[in-house]
Parts: structure tokens; sequence; C-alpha cells
């Protein structure tokens, strides 16, 4: 599986997402410098976390305006899978690929820990290795991973399957504890909690694997 | 005003930069003319106590800053030890203490991007970021909003940079009230054969400015920091420098692309004093002169006279010695960062700081005059008088007095802190903090670097020699309780006004204390800082030497935490437990005294029982560790248990009160837990090696039960006091 990491000047979790994709898929991904946007073809794009134009303005906001994302909306509208992770997440929901958007979360404060997820949908490009309900635990952190949409929206979210993962109990003030979220056509991916940093017992637990192996086994 | 040159040098005008009439002739003798306005201010932040330590050089001169892993001791922007393998350790604590005091979150966010720069401008990779925390006593009208104000300050620049915040300490004594100490340090990765130096070279090489744009911002913070506090000294807000992490973020790649070329002379980060202390130090070092044309500084403001950017402290900057001809090259670089790049000078063979704008000469400084004749003062001191041993008393209710202590503002769970931390990022944060030493992983490799920062001021207080051994001793016994080898130590050493002689003699005292510690344990001082005058009308801190120690393990899977590791494991003493309840946590806290001596630091018995335990951790026999500090056994065991969720049962002998067992802060001790069968392996070594050891008990159960109940604490309603006690006192907003 071939991969690409986006990089904006201020991500900080490119190199993370990129050492967790070359563990896990065994292929070094392609990082890919906001401004070289005619990338070659992957087959799975990763939005990192950080704090992409250092979150002037509103977190992912400039970042969605960027010219590397007019490529990579395009090639998520042509259906390759495409991931976003906190930062990358924020981005998602600025350029409309993902519904809702992410607010400062409910206390205030930045927050920075293991929480529980519960997985709701494991049929999905990026869940079909969890099992529905599981349990599992990744770390988050954010300052504004507080997820709103308006009820039409999350009541259609939840009764399409489009709600990835929920929090266990509330982190930071989101919308029905939503976690991640999908887009319609299930290849879109946005998620506050860091996978990439839960990837071998070292460094706490692997329940981050399996997210990239279900889209190993979706690829094939 | 053309060039601010117009304005006359007064006596009032030299006073107010902080400048002595005898200072004020020293400089006319070294010029051997008055200075003028430019100058005055150039030579006011050089020969500033912060830049200059005119007050602490000639003690600082007698600490041990060398070993065979030493690459490089102090004197440069961070200190340098080779960690095997082709690669160094680089790294430094610093404070940044007035400004937090005046503007908690802009103080404490650029003292974190300062320290920063220290390390990457030598060209590491800043790994991990730490921090030393001193507030007033919790229920003083500010402590709430300085500790909000700088936890977030410390989170908002750390987490934007992407460089994990993997551990600190945190403590409040009513002698912070008006003085609040915030010291941040860095520790970074690098090619032990790619370290850069600020030392300048080359006749005619261009001097390069690369970074943010200079403001008005910080200009007379190194002064500021050399002064003690009044009640007015809120009007000194302007004088905070204002971080952007995300041009710190930029400018640490910018940098760390061009480190990989060759085009680097001489590098050094603006900070203190920015401008003018970078060009005067690459200038000095390398024995040449500087010539630089300020028009062509980046400018963020209109109108900036010299002096304004010779002292402006805008965070964000650095100053670098090019080769020829790469100024292209390295300019693309920072292009492509989006950063400011100008070619400010030239390197001269004047031996000059000499300063052009608008096509006048508007300074012109002999740099030795600088550096070599700022003053050094020998301070008088006074040696702190020694104290009388005490008899500390047992209170009625013990368990009541450990949940005092467990659930109270020095000892309760710093979650609510580091939670805003993000201590994660770089994906290589091993040991989190929470326990007795933070462990990063050297990326790519099994190696990790263990990390503590530590000092206990009561004790340096009480006496100063044997409180600075025990600042050093205690990183040390940190770093090894987590299995690593301890290597060295950076120290930021916050004090009072060095002018009283009492002050000076704390100072002189805990230096003497770690001078002895560091060369008994083989740990040298490589890097550190000095705040002087941290007074505010008058009082003084407690003496404050914080410590930031390094240490080195092999082999992260090999390695302990402070965790019991559920029910059945035996848990051993190793040390022994003398009555030493003077300057403890518990004569202050519970007894409400603070008298006697503390805890005796004999620096044989702590090798001899650290590097013991180290072997039992490296061999694998033990996973569970954790030192004994502040609040003692009973501290200890509470710890233990709560973070493995499990209770334990202990006996104590009669051969001290039960309440010196519980709360003694003697040194040199470590509890381990393991099983039945190795515990009396350990037990075996320890006895044949003469190293005092008790086979205490055994975990299991929901409680921590000493002696048959004589005291249990029930570890769910202690948890709950630990855990709940700072974001519940932050939550009660005043």
């Amino acid at each position: 599986m071939k991969s690409a990491v986006i990089v904006f000047p201020g991500s900080n979790c490119d190199r993370d997402m990129a050492v967790a994709l070359e563990k896990i898929t065994g292929t070094k991904p392609l990082m890919v410098w906001h401004q070289e946007y005619d990338f070659d073809k992957v087959d799975f794009i990763a939005l990192p976390g950080g704090f992409s134009y250092g979150d002037y303005l509103r977190c992912g906001a400039m970042s969605a305006r960027s010219h590397v994302m007019k490529e990579v909306i395009k090639r998520a509208e042509d259906g390759v899978p495409t991931f976003g992770v906190c930062n990358g997440f924020q981005i998602l929901t600025e350029t409309g690929l993902l519904p809702g958007a992410l607010m400062r979360n409910a206390n205030l404060h930045f927050v920075c820990k293991d929480v529980t997820l519960t997985v709701e949908n494991a049929d999905s490009m990026f869940t079909n290795a969890y099992d529905k309900g599981q349990e599992i635990t990744i770390p988050v952190a954010h300052h504004d991973g507080n997820y709103f949409a308006d009820d039409e929206t999350l009541n259609r979210l939840e009764g399409e399957g489009q709600v990835a993962f929920k929090y266990a109990s509330d982190i930071n003030g989101a919308q029905r504890r939503i976690a991640g979220v999908m887009n319609a056509r299930g290849n879109v991916l946005g998620m506050m909690p860091h996978p990439e940093r839960m990837i071998e017992p070292a460094l706490g637990g692997s329940d981050g694997r399996k997210m990239f192996e279900s889209v190993m086994n979706r690829l094939g | 005003m053309k060039n601010g040159n117009e304005i006359q040098i007064t006596p009032e005008l030299v006073k107010e930069h902080g400048l002595t009439v005898e200072e004020y002739e020293r400089i006319k003798r070294a010029m051997g003319r008055e200075p003028n306005y430019t100058e005055l201010g150039i030579y006011s932040v050089m020969w500033s106590e912060h830049c200059s330590y005119k007050s602490s050089r000639l003690h600082l001169k007698k600490l041990p800053t060398k070993a065979p892993w030493v690459i490089q001791g102090p004197g440069e922007n961070a200190g340098v030890i080779d960690i095997g393998d082709g690669q160094a350790a680089i790294f430094k604590m610093e404070s940044h203490n007035h400004p937090s005091y005046i503007e908690p979150y802009q103080g404490a966010a650029t003292g974190v991007g300062g320290i920063l720069r220290d390390v990457f401008t030598m060209g590491a990779r800043p790994v991990a970021n730490m921090n030393a925390l001193r507030f007033g006593e919790p229920n003083h009208p500010k402590t709430r909003h300085l500790v909000g104000g700088v936890v977030a300050g410390i989170g908002g620049y750390g987490n934007c940079v992407g460089v994990p915040t993997v551990g600190g300490e945190t403590n409040f004594d009513p002698s912070y009230n008006g003085n609040i100490l915030v010291n941040a340090m860095t520790v970074g990765l690098a090619d032990a054969e790619k370290i850069f130096y600020c030392a300048a070279a080359g006749v005619g090489n261009p001097v390069v400015y690369v970074g943010s744009k200079t403001g008005r911002d910080g200009i007379h913070g190194a002064t500021m920091a050399s002064a003690e506090f009044t009640d007015d000294s809120e009007e000194k807000r302007p004088t905070v420098q204002v971080g952007d992490p995300f041009t710190e973020k930029l400018l640490i790649e910018a940098c760390l692309e061009l480190m990989a070329t060759d085009a680097i002379i001489a590098i050094q980060d603006m900070g203190a004093a920015g401008l003018t202390s970078s060009s005067v130090e690459m200038a000095s070092k390398g024995g040449v002169g500087f010539e630089l044309n300020l028009d062509n500084v980046p400018q963020r403001e209109a109108n900036m006279l010299p002096y304004e950017m010779m002292l402006s402290e805008s965070q964000e900057r650095m100053l670098m010695v090019l080769k020829p001809g790469r100024e292209d090259m390295a300019k693309a670089i920072f292009e492509k960062w989006e950063l400011d790049f100008a070619v400010i000078g030239h390197i001269t063979d004047t031996g000059k700081l000499t300063l052009k704008f608008k096509g006048e000469t508007v300074g012109d400084i002999p740099l030795d005059s600088l550096t070599d004749d700022a003053p050094e003062y020998d301070r008088p001191w006074v040696p702190t008088p020694k104290r009388e041993a005490v008899s500390v008393k047992a209170v009625d209710d013990l368990n009541k007095a450990a949940m005092d202590l467990i659930g109270g503002p020095n000892l309760c769970s710093r979650r609510w802190i580091w939670e805003q931390y993000d201590h994660m990022v770089m994906g290589d944060t091993i040991q989190r903090p929470g326990g007795d030493a933070a462990v990063v992983r050297v990326h790519g490799t099994m190696k990790g670097l263990a990390i503590s920062t530590d000092v206990t001021p009561r004790y340096c207080f009480a006496d100063p020699v044997e409180g600075g051994k025990q600042a050093v001793a205690e990183t040390w016994r940190n770093i090894t309780a987590v299995g690593a080898l301890p290597l060295a130590i950076t120290n930021c050493l916050n004090f009072g006004n060095p002018e009283r002689k009492d002050i000076m003699g704390q100072f002189v005292g805990c230096l003497e204390g770690m001078g002895e510690a560091c060369r008994a344990l083989d740990y040298p001082i490589v890097s550190g800082n000095v705040s002087l005058y941290n007074e505010t009308n008058g009082k003084g801190i407690l003496p404050t030497p914080a410590i930031g120690g390094v240490g080195v393990m092999q082999d992260i899977d090999r390695m302990a935490t402070i965790a019991f590791e559920g029910a059945g494991q035996t848990v051993v003493l190793i040390g022994e437990t003398k009555d030493e309840l003077g300057a403890s946590l518990y004569q202050r806290e519970i007894v409400g005294e603070d008298a006697g001596l503390p805890p005796v630091v004999d620096l044989a018995v702590e090798r001899r029982n650290g590097d013991f335990v180290r072997a039992l951790i490296e061999n694998g026999q033990v996973t569970t560790c954790h030192d004994l500090s502040d609040g003692g056994l009973i501290a200890a065991l509470a710890d233990m248990a709560m973070a493995g969720g499990v209770g334990v049962d202990v006996t104590v002998d009669d051969t001290l009160p039960l309440h010196a067992h519980l709360f003694s802060e003697s040194q040199a001790r470590y509890l381990v837990a393991t099983d039945a069968d190795t515990a009396e392996q350990i037990r075996k070594e320890a006895k044949d090696a003469g190293i005092p050891v008790t086979v205490l008990g055994e975990t299991g159960g929901d409680s921590i039960n000493v002696n048959g109940g004589a005291v249990k604490l029930d570890l769910k309603a202690l948890k709950s006091a630990h855990e709940g006690w700072l974001p519940n006192y932050m939550a009660n907003a005043s």
C-alpha cells in the first residue's frame, strides 16, 4: 500500500504518522510538502496532526484553502481513502469533505491522555479489523476537539453509520461523544484521537494498528 | 529623532539602565570616552546580572564540569554529552521567572521557546521538554491565576512546536508568593560529529539574520530580570516578550535543514538581550569583529532606533555566520519555510562591534570590553547558621496525617498539569509523566534518555550545603530508579538578592554541596543558568537550585516504573531509614514547624545503593521501583499502590517510632517490588554487599496497611484525594 503524508507548515505529527505507516504497511510513505501539489498517485492519503499555520484564524482553516488540499479533495472525491487525525480532522471539516466542525474543548483546556473509544461501525474502510462495540484505547492531544453539528446532521451520521468512533465518556464536550466521522461514501475518515501513537506496547498499547490494517484489508 | 544618540547621557539615565556609578566609570575607561545612547544600552544589558553572571561567575568556576563523556560543558548555548553510537544529547535549563510573574502565559511560553532555541542552535532536534515550577501558597490571591497561566503557556508553546513535555515538578511555598519560578529544560539529540558552536570566523564572511522580524517587545528584559520586584512591577508588562510557537516550529525545521548542509560556520540564537548578546558572543568567542548594518534588520515596526533594535528581545530569531557564497542556498531554505532571511553584516578584523544606521556609525565598541572587562564581584557572604537538631513529634492521627499530605498541595497528583501538555508527540515517550523520571526513546533505537528535574528548597534553606547535595542526588536517584545511568546535569540557580550577605551565603553553600555531589556521583554540570534578585519588596525566595539530570538506558525493555504489578509482589526497602524528620514535609505541613536539620546526604551510600538498584533493573530482576523523597515511605507506597491499582500490606519494626518510619526523608532509599523468590535473592545480595535491606511486605488488597492496621489508608479514598486536590483547587475560581 502506497501512502502519502501531507505536510503543512506547523504539522508536527507528520513523522509519527510516517513511522506508523512504514511499520504497519511495510512501505515508507511519500512525504508531500504543501507546495508540491502534483504528487504521485497513492493508495492512501494521511493528513497528520499538528498546528498547521499555527492554528491561526481557525484550526485547519488556512490549510483547507491551500493548493495541496485542492488536489487532496479531488482525489478523495475520486475515491482515494483519505484520513485526517486531529489537525487533519479539523482540516477535513474545514474543506467540507466531512460535515460538522471542531470547537474549543468544553473545559477550554488542552487535553492529552489515553481515552477509551467504542467502535461504532466495524464494516468501514477504516474500521473493519475491529469488532462493532469494541472498546479500544487511543490517546487524544488537542485543544479543539469538541465536535459539533446540527441535530439533523448528527441523526444522519448516526443513521448512516458514518460515526466511526465515540468516546466512552465525555472528553471535550463533543456532541454525542463523537470522536471520528466518515463521509457518506465511506472513503474519508476524520478523528481527533491519534491511532498512530498507539502502535506498540512500548508506547502504551497497539490498539491503533487495526485502523491502518483495516485500510490494508480493503485495498488488498 | 535621527538615531537616538542625540539623547544626553545623564546620571539618571545611567541609573535607569541598572548601572552603578562605578560601572559607568568602568565603561568610560574601557571605551576611552563617553558612550553614546546606543552604546550605553548595549553595555547595560551585557553587564546585567542576567548576561554577565557578575555575582555568580566566581563561584560557578568551582563546579565540576568534566567527564570523559562530556563533549561540551558550560559556556556554550547548552551542554553536550556523548550517549554512544555516534549520538549526543544536548540540554539546558533556564529560568523565566520575572516575566512569568508579570504575564504568566507569555512569560512561561517564551521561556520554553528560549530554551528550545538554545538546544537546536547547537544542531540538535529537541526531543523532550521538562520544567520546574514554584508557586506561592495556594491561598494567596494570585497563585491560582499564575498556575493556570503558566501551565497554559508552557503547553501552548510546547504543544504547538511538537516537542513533548514529558515531566517536571511543581511546588507551593509562601516564599514564592511575590516571585514565582518558571524553569524550563529542553533535551535534544544530535549527531556527535555535527555539533554547532557560536564562535564566528573568517573576515568578510556574511552575518545572517533569520526568523521573525524585530519589534519593540522585550526591550530591557535582561535588565528587568536583574532587579528586585516592587509593587509597581506590573508596569513592566511591556518588557515581557510575546511568543509565536508556529514560527519557532518553522525555525527549527529550517535550521535543521540548513545544518544538514555544510554552509554554517557559527550560529547563535537571539535570547536575552537579543541582537546585542548574540553578536557579541559570536564575535568575541571567535576573536573577530562584527560590522552590522541595522538598516537591513527585518523590522516589524516603523522608525525603530538602533538602540531598540539592539535591545529588542523579540522571539524566534537566530544569527548565523555562513560560508561565503552559500547565502542563496540558505535563503532558499528559509524562504521555503516562510521566514525572514537577511544578510545584516560581515565579520571584520577590528575586534569591535560596529553599528551602521542610515549611513552613519551609531555604535563602535571594543568587544573585549563588553565581555572581559565586565565587572566580576566577590560579593560578601556569610555562611548560613547551622540549625540545632530537633525531635519532631508524632501527631495523634497518623492516618489523617498521611491522607492530608498525599491528598494535599505538595504531594497531590500533577495530572491536571501534565494532561495539558502533549507528552506523547514524536512517538518516543516510553515513560510518561507521573513516575520518577521521564523516559524518551532515542528515535529508531532501543536506547532511552531518562530525565528528571528536582530540588528540595526546604533543605536548601535549612542547610544550603546539604540541600545542594540533595538536589543533585535526587535527580541521580530518580534516573537510577527507572533503570538508567545518570550522566550529567544542567541547573537553574534561583536565589534572592546577591547583594545581601545571607543570600549570597545560601548561593555559595548550595554550590559547594552541588559540586561535592557531582564529583562523588561522576555527574558533572554541563550547562546552566543563574537567576538572582528573586525578591519582592525585600523578601527573598527559598534558595532553589533546580537540577535537571539526564541519563541513558541501553534497553528500554529493561526499565522500571513506580506501579505495583498486581497482588502478590514482595516489597523490599533498599537503604536505611533514620529518624530524619527535620525540615521534612511532615514537619512543615502536619506539625506546622520548620526547624532542625535536613536529612544527611551520604554520597558514598547514595552511589552504592543506587548502583545496586540500577543493576537489579538492568538485569531484569526488578521492573517496579520508586525512590523515597518528600513524604517518605508512606508517600512512596501510596504512589506505587495508586499507580498499580492495588493495595499493599507492610510491617515496620520498632527501632524507630512509627511516624519516623512513615515520614522520615532519609536519603539513598528505594522501594522495589518483585516476586517472592527474586525478593529473597535481592535481600541476600544486598546483605552481602553491606547494603541495608528490609522486606516490608506484600502487595494486595484495597488499602495501604501498615503494621496490621496501625495505619490504614483506603486506596480508593486516597486516590480520590490525591487526584482531586489540584483540579478542585483550580476549579474554585477566586
